[in-house]
């Protein structure tokens, strides 16, 4: 038996204003997470992974507007929700955690005052045993002495612990869903440890769904159950972690896979993706983004790309994907 | 090392200039507008005075404080004198101030802000404290004390305005002699023999000068006002002499029994002059420096 | 927190020495003969010698610095030609006159300028944002005096709703007893409604002129402060977590967005002070601007150099609020080791 989904997204299409040109960010995007899933949405830098996010939180830079598409959350959609709707159900059912953790908190506000304000907010907390609580979220997320670090500015922390705090923030109200966009850019390597710890532990205590958003694939492969691989805008391929390492079929996944380092790799052994982006502005864009640089290329390409069939477990947008069970090699020309 | 994050200048010399005028000058009509009103301001000021209709000193008591009409386009004031031509012929006087206040200031504080940039030291720490006392003041109070001080001619309404806005230029070319003192042609310069002081007067200062043009327009409005509020309390330019300021400060007793256009046409002028001004100031900053843009 | 005001006064020390001895200077700067300048235009020779001794004009000049800073130490600003009063005794009877107009007209502008600026951020580039930009660039074009006189020449000689331009309070009527020199604050005090409405009707043109005059800097600061906090990660992240409209924009963008209108504040001080002195003489208000500038027109120089000092003095004593202010508000400047 299925679980049902903490999140369903469907078709969503996201597009931007810019002085240059409309700007086709995102097309036809589709994945779900299952409570108590964590996910993984990894692509290169401009894949839009990060703006699939900000559009289903509702976020986006005025100069974004979705065009198409829905984000499910328990019954609501929230694509096209009012921005009361949207106040209601941030923080409450579903939070997000940033890159950048000193930034994104408030320069001039206590870090206690901080998650108090979300408990008070939606946590049906009263100002009164607000402030004790949210030094109850502190003592979750792992600060040491969080009584006294509760009166404590951000800027009075390190990146780690502003991390954690965030973390605090996003989780005080004890959310279904959790998205986590890169947030352990920016921190060493043992806080990212750490910190990824820390999401996972407390995902699984309280039941919460996470979509953890990296450039990193073996991050990615770590941490996650289920990876969703985007590409220019698009969703290129979504299988189970192991499947999908194993057994990519996606031409990019399998570029992407010979490309991330690990730990018995050499360095000449490092393959790079051939190509770049295309540029997203483009009217003239092909169907599926990824032609232009696919040395599997066929002239079935031009065709629009595959929908996701419903109880699909391994879905690939490809009209010629690497045969199911290919050993993870690279190919160098079309097999 | 700090990136020279200097403002770009075009490449091809005048001519690519002229081209980047025309272009941020169609983008933005307000900028175009604030320049044709700039050329006005000028014209008038140059041959204002050889084409108006009535002599302005001339007094005519039978026709005081008549309202405007077709023989006096803004009307006479109350010794009978024509408004019109007096506005006229005050543009050059402000004008000829605005320019000199400006172009000394430049002078003053280009100067000393480039040299405490680029020496560092004791010639920072002092320029530094002048700046400092001179910023202590509100700056029309001590101009105010300055002219009371030294006496009120026209020298010294521009000494005063340019010591007034002396610690903004100071600190503005002082930031970016500071940049440029370790830049590539400097130390070529240096290489090559050049003293300290040419480099300063004939690099650096004409780097500094774009930054510094925009403030240039904007400090012009600035002293246009500075001087017409001088002269209101009687610490400006004297009478007959017509001057913006003055002209208001006589009319201002009759502006409260209704004898309007006295005081109304000559402020209305300084009001357009300093929106120009500031315009064309906002203006030359995108074009100089985009990223400023507020 | 202390040892942040502490530090603060400190540093403005050396900006107070910087004022004494340029008022000095400026004392000696006269053309011509200061000690005649100091006696008066219908002085004798005798009297000018006098005078020139009394001044110790006659001393070396570190002497006289000397003497002159004894002299500002015990209150001695020196004595008004015109009045025959000392002039810090005056000083101090006029400045709560500028003082209550300058607060007004300040509020007035914080009033109008800062929800204009947060408006024009929430639209950009509306009709609001348009019309806030055209009215701060207007508002710093026009001279003040000239925008008093308007507002005169409308609201009292066309429209009759204003009254005549004539100082604090209406011939009919007396001031309350004195106890801050605030007509508005000591009439409530004393229980005089009918004085406080007199005042107040008295007050509104000039502290609008001086509103308008300060607008621009502020509702120009508001909105680029507001656009650049409304689009900064942490007011994201409070978004994101679904706190209330009224909580975001307030509580967590406002407060961060004023810390630099806050500092321009110490910019809007400056213009104001000067302004003052034009809008008192176009209001005929008896405050210590009208009184510096009728003594230049009788020449009788003491009060001008007394008033000159004396807004400087209030100049550093008022950026040096501002800064404690500053820092009460932001931590990171309180917090610094």
């Amino acid at each position: 038996m299925k679980a049902a989904s903490a999140l369903s997204v469907e078709g969503l299409s996201v597009e931007f204003r810019t002085r240059s040109g409309i700007v086709r960010a995102l097309d036809n995007v589709s994945f779900a997470v299952e409570k108590g899933e964590t996910i993984a949405l990894v692509g290169e830098s401009g894949s839009g992974k990060s703006v699939t996010a900000y559009a289903v939180m509702g976020i986006l830079d005025p100069a974004g507007k979705v065009t198409a598409g829905r984000a499910t959350l328990d019954g609501l959609d929230l694509l096209a929700a009012t921005q009361s709707q949207l106040a209601d159900v941030r923080g409450r059912k579903i939070a997000m955690i940033f890159q950048n953790p000193r930034t994104a908190l408030n320069p001039i506000r206590t870090v206690g005052r901080q998650i108090a304000d979300v408990l008070i907010r939606h946590g049906n907390v009263s100002r009164h045993d607000a402030p004790e609580k949210a030094i109850d979220m502190l003592r979750a997320v792992g600060i040491t002495d969080p009584s006294r670090r509760a009166g404590a500015y951000p800027f009075e922390m390190s990146g780690g612990m502003c991390q954690r705090v965030m973390i605090a923030i996003a989780l005080a109200a004890k959310p279904t869903l959790l998205i986590a966009d890169e947030p352990t850019t920016g921190l060493d390597v043992t806080t990212q440890a750490v910190i990824m710890d820390l999401v996972n532990d407390l995902a699984r205590e309280m039941g919460m769904g996470t979509i953890f958003i990296t450039h990193d694939l073996a991050l990615a492969g770590q941490r996650s159950s289920r990876i969703v691989v985007m590409h220019a805008g698009h969703v290129v391929e979504n299988a189970p972690t192991a499947e999908l390492f194993a057994h990519p079929r996606h031409p990019y996944t399998a570029e992407l896979i010979a490309a991330t380092p690990d730990s018995a790799a050499n360095l000449d052994e490092l393959a790079s993706i051939p190509g770049s982006l295309p540029d997203l502005r483009r009217t003239d864009l092909p169907p599926c983004r990824y032609s232009e640089r696919c040395p599997r290329k066929i002239d079935a390409c031009v065709q629009p790309l595959p929908h996701p069939a419903p109880n699909a477990v391994h879905f690939v947008a490809c009209w010629n994907p690497l045969p199911a069970g290919t050993v993870s090699v690279p190919t160098e020309s079309a097999a | 090392m700090t990136a020279i994050t200097a403002t770009p200048r075009p490449e091809g010399g005048s001519a690519a200039l002229f081209k980047h005028a025309r272009y941020v000058v169609a983008e933005n009509p307000v900028t175009g507008f604030a320049f044709a009103l700039f050329v006005l301001i000028v014209l008038a000021a140059v041959i204002g005075p050889s084409i108006v209709p009535y002599d302005p000193l001339a007094s005519d008591t039978a026709q005081a404080l008549k309202p405007p009409s077709a023989h006096h386009w803004f009307g006479t004031d109350q010794l009978g004198r024509d408004v019109f031509s007096r506005v006229v012929v005050a543009t050059r006087l402000d004008f000829f101030i605005a320019v000199a206040s400006v172009a000394l200031v430049f002078l003053m504080g280009g100067l000393a802000g480039v040299a405490a940039g680029f020496f560092g030291g004791w010639t920072d720490r002092i320029v530094g404290r002048i700046a400092d006392t001179i910023m202590a003041f509100p700056l029309f109070v001590l101009a105010m004390g300055i002219v009371a001080a030294l006496g009120n001619t026209v020298q010294n309404i521009v000494l005063a305005t340019a010591i007034v806005n002396f610690p903004l230029y100071a600190r503005i070319a002082r930031a970016e002699a500071n940049i440029r003192r370790e830049a590539g042609f400097v130390e070529a310069a240096r290489l090559s023999g050049n003293s300290d002081w040419r480099i300063l007067a004939f690099q650096i200062l004409p780097n500094v000068f774009p930054l510094l043009v925009v403030q240039m327009s904007l400090t012009m409005g600035y002293a246009i006002l500075n001087a017409a509020g001088l002269s209101f309390i009687g610490l400006g330019v004297r009478p007959p002499t017509p001057e913006w300021g003055i002209m208001v400060a006589e009319g201002a007793a009759f502006m409260v029994s209704g004898e309007w256009w006295n005081a109304f046409f000559p402020g209305a002028a300084l009001m357009i002059a300093v929106f120009c001004f500031n315009l064309l100031g906002d203006g030359l900053r995108d074009m100089v420096d985009p990223r400023r843009r507020t | 927190m202390l040892t942040m005001i502490l530090k603060r006064a400190a540093m403005a020390i050396p900006s107070l020495i910087g004022v004494v001895i340029v008022t000095f200077l400026l004392t000696r700067a006269l053309p011509g003969d200061p000690a005649a300048y100091f006696a008066g235009p219908a002085a004798t020779p005798q009297a000018i010698q006098e005078v020139r001794v009394k001044l110790g004009l006659d001393k070396p000049l570190i002497a006289q610095f000397g003497s002159y800073v004894i002299d500002l130490a015990h209150g001695n600003f020196g004595t008004s030609l015109t009045t025959g009063q000392p002039v810090l005794t005056e000083l101090r009877n006029r400045l709560p006159a500028s003082a209550e107009l300058t607060l007004l007209g300040l509020l007035v502008s914080i009033v109008i300028a800062v929800p204009l600026g947060i408006f024009a951020a929430t639209r950009p580039n509306s009709l609001v944002d348009h019309a806030c930009r055209l009215v701060a660039t207007l508002g710093v074009s026009l001279p003040v005096f000239f925008t008093g006189l308007i507002l005169i020449y409308v609201f009292y000689y066309l429209l009759g709703w204003a009254p005549a331009p004539l100082g604090r309070l209406d011939v009919f009527f007396d001031p309350p007893p004195q106890v801050t020199g605030f007509y508005l604050i000591d009439s409530v005090i004393a229980g005089q409604p009918a004085t406080f409405l007199a005042s107040l009707k008295q007050l509104v043109l000039p502290a609008l002129t001086l509103g308008i005059f300060s607008l621009a800097p502020i509702a120009r600061m508001t909105r680029a402060s507001m656009l650049a906090v409304l689009s900064s990660d942490f007011v994201r992240t409070a978004r994101a977590s679904g706190l209330a409209p009224y909580t975001v924009v307030v509580t967590y963008a406002f407060r961060n967005a004023m810390l630099p209108v806050i500092t321009t504040l110490g910019m809007v001080f400056s213009f104001l002070l000067g302004a003052n002195v034009l809008v008192e003489k176009v209001f005929a208000w008896p405050g210590i601007g009208s009184y510096a500038v009728e003594a230049l027109l009788a020449s009788d120089f003491a009060p001008v150099q007394g008033f000159v000092l004396t807004m400087a003095v209030m100049y550093v004593a008022l950026n040096l609020l501002i800064d404690v202010l500053y820092g009460l508000i932001d931590p990171r400047v309180r917090l610094e080791a």
